[in-house]
């Protein structure tokens, strides 16, 4: 196709297809750098603004971020300027932990359902379906459901039932990850435990966790990370709070939920609060995201 | 002897028995906790929502959630058409912006990157997806909107005069915070999702085919287009399916950027408003009937969201099983 080929007759040997890239007809080299152009175009696209929103987010908030910030109260007048986001701070760490203390019991038990004992059965194939389906709920429908079933019943906003929202919202992603690293984990391993006389949970528990657990901690620690950015169910059922609560009782704030409602506010101090705000979110999802990079690439099991 | 003993106790009926048993039923009932949220979701929002859906909840476009006259003749409406048209808008324009975008970057890392520089673009692409969608939001309203005006400005001038096109790009609101503003944030946000499974997908195509291909004298481009587009057709549909999904229930960044007005406007820099935002917007100040429609439009999205996920790992699988069967 390259070139026109010569026929090998009686009287000239047959000469070598000319392979190289300028032997090609001008149209097909044109269209074959063009797409090349475009598929690299539609990298910079997606990089542009990345980089864009890290610059700005670092470089306003770096201008009202210090210690004081991080520690001080939330001024209760959106107009006036200083004050920092101490509420803020704690309720995300304090609702983060509580949601990840919820889902990470319940996501690895279900992705050891999964891959232990469900296999490819009816009802496993439904869960795996519905955790799909589930990763796809809005986070703001997760708190349009727990303050159906949860706010009402109680009657208070909480910062407990903010992180009962984040937890559902991070049970199908921990399920989900959880179950493709047991499913990286060697089937030799399981037999040879059987075959030293261990039950199915003690080799569950004592060989098949141990070997995959980077893994699962890797994909617990980028779902914690997700969940302290969700804003939505924090605004429906955490209420809100000008002073620290370091408990899980009555109405707490997060960082995330502080930058919706300053980002919205016509005033500068508010805006820069909101800045600042952002730029310690960003640290923190940036620390879960990067610290489970690294677990799981110093760790990572060999894909078979 | 002992060694019969020993042979005895294998089959001993002991308490690891029980301990087995026990282990099962914990993981099966954490595997049955995801059904019953999904049901619970279900069930409690809608007995929550019940008293709003009327007649007017999916036909009206008028939004008047407070009661007008206080106990005279005029009753609240609940219609929440202006919503439902925000949505599809801005969902239809950040998948138009981001699957060409997110193909082509999937192609650019399956087909063309160097190792290194492929791992190092997809860190650089999971960072996209990792930061929260508030920091979208703050960076929408305050930075972008602005910015985009003059940008809106021109296309007005240049495409206003036009007879179709001159209703969608007409005059564009003084805050920049419009439809268009929003598909543009929300672009940004669905591209991590779309590329990480369009790779997945092109990462399947048989290497046979693209050898294939090369044999036959193929450029880059012919190869791609001869041997891994065709492959990966349905799997393809179905990350844009899942990026839509996730656009239409994206909910800060919008709520933000769109602007905030209860308006059916064919002009895409015009401001708007969308499901999950007016949710979030509204939801401080409403009180019996008006959370319950609010709740109701909960409904609605996670009945969207729901099927619009169904379909697409639907549409993916069965891709997959089709591609699977043709490398065998």
């Amino acid at each position: 196709m390259t070139t026109t080929a010569t026929r090998p007759s009686a009287a000239a040997a047959p000469v070598p297809a000319d392979l190289r890239r300028s032997a090609l007809p001008l149209r097909r080299r044109m269209t074959d750098g063009f797409s090349k152009g475009l598929m690299g175009l539609a990298l910079l696209i997606a990089l542009i603004p990345l980089g864009l929103v890290i610059y700005h987010v670092t470089s306003r908030g770096i201008a009202v971020l210090d210690w004081d910030f991080i520690i001080d109260d939330i001024p209760n007048s959106a107009r006036r300027a200083g004050g920092g986001m101490g509420p803020a701070v704690a309720g995300t760490l304090l609702i983060t932990g509580a949601a990840a203390a919820m889902a990470i019991p319940l996501g690895v038990l279900g992705s050891i359902y999964l891959n232990e004992y469900g296999k490819q059965n009816a009802l496993a194939r439904l869960i795996r379906t519905m955790a799909d389906v589930m990763t796809g709920v809005p986070s703001v429908v997760m708190g349009l459901f727990i303050y159906v079933s949860y706010v009402l019943i109680v009657k208070e906003q909480s910062g407990f039932a903010a992180a009962l929202a984040l937890g559902c919202l991070m049970l199908p992603v921990i399920i989900r990850s959880s179950e493709e690293m047991l499913r990286l984990v060697p089937d030799e391993l399981r037999q040879a435990s059987a075959a030293l006389g261990a039950r199915r949970w003690k080799t569950t528990v004592s060989v098949v966790l141990p070997a995959a657990i980077s893994g699962i901690v890797s994909g617990v620690m980028l779902a914690i990370a997700r969940a302290a950015g969700e804003t939505a169910p924090v605004v429906l059922v955490a209420g809100t709070i000008f002073t620290s609560n370091w408990t899980l009782d009555g109405a707490n704030t997060t960082l995330a939920a502080q930058i919706f409602k300053n980002a919205g506010e016509p005033f500068p101090a508010a805006q820069e609060r909101a800045w600042g705000a952002a730029l310690t979110l960003m640290v923190i999802v940036l620390v879960f995201t990067v610290v489970a990079r690294l677990i799981s690439s110093r760790f990572a099991i060999k894909e078979r | 002897m002992t060694v019969l003993d020993k042979t005895a106790q294998l089959t001993r009926k002991d308490r690891g028995r029980h301990a087995d048993r026990l282990f099962w039923a914990l993981c099966v009932s954490a595997g049955f906790a995801v059904l019953v949220i999904l049901a619970l979701i279900l069930i409690t929002m809608v007995k929550e929502a019940y008293p709003a859906f009327s007649a007017d909840f999916f036909t009206s476009s008028s939004w008047v959630p407070n009661d007008p006259d206080g106990d005279g003749p005029a009753k609240p409406v609940y219609g929440t058409l202006a919503f439902l048209y925000g949505t599809v808008v801005v969902s239809a324009i950040a998948v138009i912006v981001a699957v060409p975008v997110s193909i082509g970057i999937a192609l650019f890392l399956t087909e063309l990157a160097p190792r290194r520089v492929r791992t190092a673009i997809v860190t650089l692409i999971d960072l996209l997806a990792a930061v929260p969608s508030v920091v979208f939001g703050l960076w929408g309203i305050l930075v972008v909107a602005p910015a985009l005006v003059p940008v809106y400005q021109g296309m007005h001038d240049v495409l206003g005069g036009v007879p179709v096109l001159g209703s969608l790009f007409g005059e564009p609101r003084s805050s920049g915070r419009t439809f268009m503003t929003a598909g543009l944030i929300l672009a940004i946000m669905i591209v991590p999702i779309i590329t990480s499974i369009a790779r997945e997908v092109f990462a399947t195509v048989p290497d046979s085919d693209k050898q294939a291909a090369w044999a036959l004298g193929a450029t880059r481009w012919e190869m791609i287009k001869g041997a891994v587009l065709p492959h990966s057709f349905g799997g393809v549909v179905g990350a844009v399916i899942l990026g839509l999904g996730r656009a239409m229930g994206e909910t800060i960044a919008v709520a933000l950027v769109i602007g905030s007005s209860v308006q059916i406007a064919a002009n895409v820099f015009e401001s708007g408003y969308a499901l999950p935002a007016i949710i979030v917007d509204q939801w401080g100040e409403s009180t019996g009937e008006f959370t319950a429609a609010l709740i109701g439009m909960g409904v609605v999205l996670f009945v969207i969201t729901v099927l619009v996920n169904l379909v697409a790992r639907f549409v993916v699988r069965r891709a997959e099983i089709r591609m699977r069967g043709a490398s065998a």
